[in-house]
């Protein structure tokens, strides 16, 4: 168990980066420190291998406090891994690994077992690869012994800080699954630092959100996803998990909706609404009461099917619309239903509940059509 | 051509004597010049200054520019004449290239490699010796075959402050109009220089070797 307590930086110039920071990472979880640039996280886990000096507190690592304990001899019982690899480029791959059970000063034979060890457990042929050097090696490569360098003395803390953020998405794809697996079977206590709220949820057991120098919030990502704090947890969860791009570049449905669907009151009767697609040339009607609340929609095929009970309105043969989006919701998010529950189309209602448009497969197919226009040659 | 070989003969141990004379002057001048610019040159790449660090690489630059013929003639007065004030000129033009060459490569090792070594648990000796020096040994090098070629050619001038050397026998045969000492002299240094630079070489090679493949990337 690492524990941070009343921890307090504040630089030369002035500037606190930490502002009473009290936290605890369990032994085996991997905790992730997330939050925009200039939050603190770094700093927050430079603290555990004193790479950083908190200006107060205290921090324990199993109870004991690491104050006490010299740097250098706290350093090589905590794995390291930094975010742009930082492979020796003098020294071979089997080399690069062995540097800290050679500090450690472990004989020659335990080294090497180690290292092929190792280097088979992330998928690099040790005869293979044992005496290459790190600039013949891809950067997923790479950051695999990266990775198990930092394994290579079998510490039970290891510190990664943004480790797979210059890789390519296939590669950080890959090594966060690799990660998850070691993760698996090895149960070390992980503090593990990024920017990417999609990387923190797919591997992180515990979650540490940070801003201005403070934790925001903390727990299990599930529960943050569910339960965000405040509107700035809110916003970095939102904001990261979509797709990188910018949240004002991404259309709304009410950019693409089209707002005035054929719509009928639920009190017309089957015939009328017959006559309303044929003028309009459409097969299907949306069921829309007066205050413009959404009823539900029919087609030519419910209207017809109880075409000859004379009785029935469209109140009774109205499939109720299972699919709503409120006014505002991205775009993505109207497609992904439409996708996912292979529906050609999505109703969009503002704030009142009441029916303002409709997103269907033809609106987005115009909608793009006004992006892309076709080239005026 | 036949009366040439019988002089190179006639006079072979003396150019021997002046030849190994030469390469003493050089090769303890650029010792002394690496023995002095490295160290500093690392202090600078290290927490000095920037005032001391400009201080000390215009130091550098006012000792490149001086003629040498005029420092010869301005060390006179402070050691006399002989080997060591020539010792010490040529020692003050080592300074710049392998000065400035250890800075350079010292600056070139990428912080990074530096933030995981310590990051692993390196002692800041342990750093020097293992990561930066084997990763700037390539330009120290290239700095260090710099300075002694051109310490080697500057030497034939230490003569004329009565240090010996192959520029004994340029002079003399200047002085006599004899065109083959001349030649003999001027070849020998070249000679002299170009296997100094060769042999360097392969010590650049051995060293960068058993430390990886650093000029490799180079």
């Amino acid at each position: 168990m690492i524990k941070l307590e009343q921890i307090n930086k504040v630089y030369d110039d002035g500037f606190q980066a930490l502002k009473n920071i009290n936290l605890e990472f369990r032994e085996g979880d991997l905790n992730v420190l997330i939050g925009p640039s200039g939050c603190g996280k770094t700093t927050t886990m430079k603290l555990i291998n004193r790479l950083i000096q908190p200006s107060s507190g205290t921090i324990t690592i199993g109870g004991k406090d690491i104050s006490s304990v010299d740097p250098v001899t706290l350093r090589r019982r905590i794995g390291y891994v930094i975010q742009n690899i930082g492979l020796f480029p003098h020294m071979t791959i089997a080399a690069n690994v062995a540097v800290v059970p050679k500090l450690l000063k472990w004989n020659a034979p335990k080294i090497e077992r180690r290292v092929d060890k190792l280097l088979d457990m992330v998928g690099l042929d040790p005869d293979t690869y044992r005496n290459r050097y790190p600039s013949e090696l891809s950067g997923g490569q790479q950051q695999r012994v990266g990775v198990i360098r930092a394994l290579a003395a079998e510490p039970d803390i290891i510190l990664m800080d943004e480790p797979f953020s210059a890789l390519d998405p296939i590669s950080r794809e890959q090594l966060q699954d690799e990660l998850i697996r070691l993760q698996h079977e090895l149960k070390k206590t992980i503090v593990f630092v990024t920017h990417d709220m999609d990387e923190a949820i797919k591997i992180a057991d515990h979650i540490v959100l940070m801003k201005d120098g403070e934790v925001v919030q903390q727990g299990k990502p599930e529960a943050i996803l569910r339960h965000p704090a405040n509107e700035f947890v809110k916003s970095f969860v939102g904001e990261k998990r979509m797709l990188g791009s910018e949240p004002s570049d991404i259309p709304t449905v009410d950019d693409v909706m089209a707002s005035r669907p054929v719509t009928a009151f639920p009190s017309r009767g089957l015939a009328e609404a017959v006559k309303m697609m044929e003028q309009n040339r459409v097969d299907s009607l949306l069921v829309v009461d007066p205050k413009k609340k959404l009823r539900g929609m029919v087609t030519v095929y419910d209207v017809l099917q109880h075409y000859r009970d004379e009785s029935k309105t469209l109140a009774d043969v109205a499939k109720p619309f299972p699919h709503v989006v409120s006014t505002g919701t991205p775009l993505t998010e109207a497609l992904r239903l439409m996708t996912e529950h292979q529906t050609p189309y999505v109703a969009v209602m503002n704030a009142e509940g009441s029916f303002i448009g409709m997103v269907t497969r033809g609106s987005v197919v115009r909608h793009l059509a006004d992006v892309y226009p076709a080239e005026v040659v | 051509m036949g009366k040439y070989f019988d002089m190179l003969a006639d006079r072979w141990p003396d150019i021997l004597e002046l030849t190994r004379e030469h390469l003493m002057i050089s090769g303890i001048a650029v010792l002394l010049g690496c023995l002095a610019a490295i160290p500093t040159g690392i202090f600078l790449t290290g927490k000095a200054p920037k005032w001391l660090q400009s201080a000390i690489f215009t130091a550098a630059n006012i000792f490149q520019t001086i003629p040498s013929l005029a420092l010869l003639a301005l060390l006179i007065p402070l050691f006399g004449i002989g080997v060591r004030p020539a010792i010490f000129a040529l020692f003050l033009y080592s300074l710049l290239p392998i000065l400035r060459n250890t800075y350079s490569g010292f600056r070139s090792v990428d912080p990074a490699i530096l933030e995981a070594a310590r990051g692993m648990g390196y002692s800041s000796w342990q750093r020097l010796w293992g990561i930066q020096l084997p990763l700037a040994m390539p330009y120290m090098m290239s700095g260090i075959r710099v300075t002694t070629v051109y310490v080697i050619s500057w030497a034939t001038l230490a003569t004329l402050i009565g240090a010996g050397g192959l520029g004994e026998l340029i002079f003399s045969g200047l002085a006599v109009n004899r065109q083959d000492l001349v030649f003999t002299g001027a070849l020998s240094a070249i000679l002299l220089a170009l296997s100094a630079d060769y042999v360097l070489g392969r010590i650049e090679r051995v060293f960068s070797a058993s430390a990886g493949r650093t000029s490799a990337s180079n």
